[in-house]
């Protein structure tokens, strides 16, 4: 009972086999968007090294995510940020039993490709590191292995979908600690989902293409996205998540779930913050819960943060407009 | 009179669980109220429960955190009908094994007595979709969705095995629990919520 919307059951991706007496089938949306929404309700966290990853297993996150350096320290050592060392990749799929991603540049069929033969669960084209490819994204049906794409608006989230990306993380601005531009970018996309709706329960065929011009996809996608009144695929909030409250708040907007970065692994009080962090996700609803959860953490030990309007590198606007 | 099923709501795809349910209790023209529950008060007032696939270790940990771990095991010892889907069957067994990383000391319901290995037919990569069989069910084909999904090596007694797939154990039954490793919420099929809701309807009467 999946949304595919914008599925393409023909592509690449999708390999057929035999295995002993059985046909089995590979790599279908029904497989990679499924993935995407076991994890639903669930915080994925960003680490560099097995400690992390096992302190994140241990704090209840339902996925690592690997990077060479925390997107805070990406924005700090400048230059050229590329996907994690395979080695060390390899090492924290050995050592946790939760679903492992790693992320590869935009456009960067190649380093995917290596991720994909690495085997790690899902892929994460991310703008935290430096975009390959300014003009096209990858054509992620061609892969086995899912892939989540980060969007700013409706049209941006569409637009991965149709490139193949089994699940949307709305973009925060990274390695910030301020939730500001994720909360900005979560409510625009709902904003965009609630006028296509109304636009698509009146009948208004002439609007409904208009819009898909806009959002530069095409207008069948469009239409069943209007239809279900969501993304046809799972989206979390990501970017500059720092509190528990903050992944309360944003799970209240309707986000399926939570990414955090430098949040957690750049504050003082990594192991608890994590565990307060996965309390309020689960329990938004419950504001004893969350007080509990943000009583946790001590707010002198939580990252430095920064103003977003000052910022000299905005990772967020990375790919955005292809 | 109205089955009161619940689907487990602290992590995983609720939602998807929902709606097949909703679905299957329609076709068949049952009444039954299906909800969200996520505390021992709203699983106390149960008459069937389903822990949906999602990743055991976050939901053992934070089942345990707010009391319901403990409700549904005295729930489903007492003879509540559980459907336990993927990580829902891990949490149904007694150790669970890591194909890579060894035994996990994650809590479980404990349950089933099964031998039951985690991942245990790789990673992401090598999820996949095959028909199985579920005859004892009456179900002769069905399309299993296999994501990062656990099997079953041995059962103990009083455990009857639902399904094979080469050689591995992927689904099943004692009494008031059944245990797949594959996930029937997303197919459009609902033979196996049908069969859920009749053995929930049977149990009740």
């Amino acid at each position: 009972m999946l949304p595919l919307s914008g599925e393409r059951p023909t592509s690449n991706g999708v390999v057929c086999e035999r295995i002993d007496s059985s046909e089995i089938v590979r790599g279908s949306s029904t497989l990679k968007r499924g993935f995407a929404h076991m994890l639903k309700n669930g915080v994925v966290m960003d680490v560099t090294t097995v400690e992390q990853a096992q302190i994140a297993e241990e704090a209840g996150a339902v996925s690592v995510m690997v990077l060479d350096k925390l997107p805070s320290e990406v924005r700090k050592a400048g230059g050229v940020a590329r996907t994690a060392s395979i080695r060390i990749i390899e090492e924290i799929m050995d050592s946790v039993t939760i679903p492992v991603m790693a992320k590869c540049r935009i456009g960067h069929v190649s380093e995917a490709l290596v991720l994909q033969q690495t085997d790690v669960d899902m892929i994460d084209e991310s703008e935290v590191l430096t975009p390959a490819d300014e003009l096209r994204h990858i054509w992620k049906w061609d892969f086995t292995t899912p892939f989540v794409n980060g969007a700013r608006s409706l049209g941006e989230a569409l637009r991965r979908v149709e490139e193949g990306a089994a699940m949307i993380r709305t973009k925060g601005e990274p390695g910030t600690g301020n939730v500001a531009e994720a909360i900005t970018h979560i409510k625009k996309v709902n904003d965009d989902l609630r006028l296509i709706k109304a636009i698509y329960d009146s009948g208004d065929n002439q609007e409904l293409v208009r819009m898909a011009r806009e959002f530069k996809v095409s207008y069948d996608i469009v239409e069943q996205t209007a239809k279900i009144g969501r993304l046809p695929v799972v989206n979390f909030a990501a970017g500059g998540i720092a509190t528990p409250a903050d992944a309360a708040y944003l799970m209240s907007l309707g986000c399926d779930g939570i990414f955090v970065g430098s949040g957690i692994f750049n504050a003082d009080d990594a192991k608890e913050r994590a565990r307060a962090i996965v309390l309020a996700t689960t329990f938004w609803n419950e504001s004893d819960k969350v007080k509990e959860a943000q009583k946790m953490i001590d707010e002198r030990q939580s990252m430095i943060g920064l103003d977003v309007k000052t910022l000299e590198l905005r990772m967020q606007d990375r790919g955005g407009s292809a | 009179m109205t089955l009161k099923v619940g689907i487990l709501a602290i992590q995983g795809d609720v939602q998807e669980n929902v709606l097949s349910l909703v679905k299957a209790a329609t076709e068949l023209k049952i009444d039954a109220e299906i909800s969200q529950v996520m505390t021992s008060d709203e699983i106390s007032k149960l008459d069937g429960v389903v822990i949906p696939g999602g990743e055991s270790t976050t939901i053992g940990q934070l089942s345990l955190v707010n009391g319901s771990l403990k409700t549904l095991k005295e729930k489903i010892d007492s003879g509540m009908p559980v459907l336990g889907i993927c990580a829902g069957m891990i949490m149904l067994s007694n150790t669970a094994n890591d194909r890579i990383v060894g035994t996990t000391n994650q809590p479980l319901l404990n349950i089933l007595d099964i031998k039951l290995e985690r991942n245990s037919f790789g990673r992401q990569k090598d999820s996949f979709e095959s028909d199985i069989s579920l005859e004892s069910m009456s179900i002769p084909k069905y399309r299993g969705v296999f994501i990062r999904a656990p099997a079953i090596s041995e059962v103990g007694d009083g455990v009857e095995i639902l399904s094979k797939f080469n050689e591995k154990i992927v689904a099943v039954k004692k009494g008031n629990v059944i245990g797949t490793a594959f996930h029937p919420e997303l197919t459009q099929d609902t033979s196996v919520q049908k069969y859920f809701l009749n053995l929930i309807s049977s149990l009740k009467n």
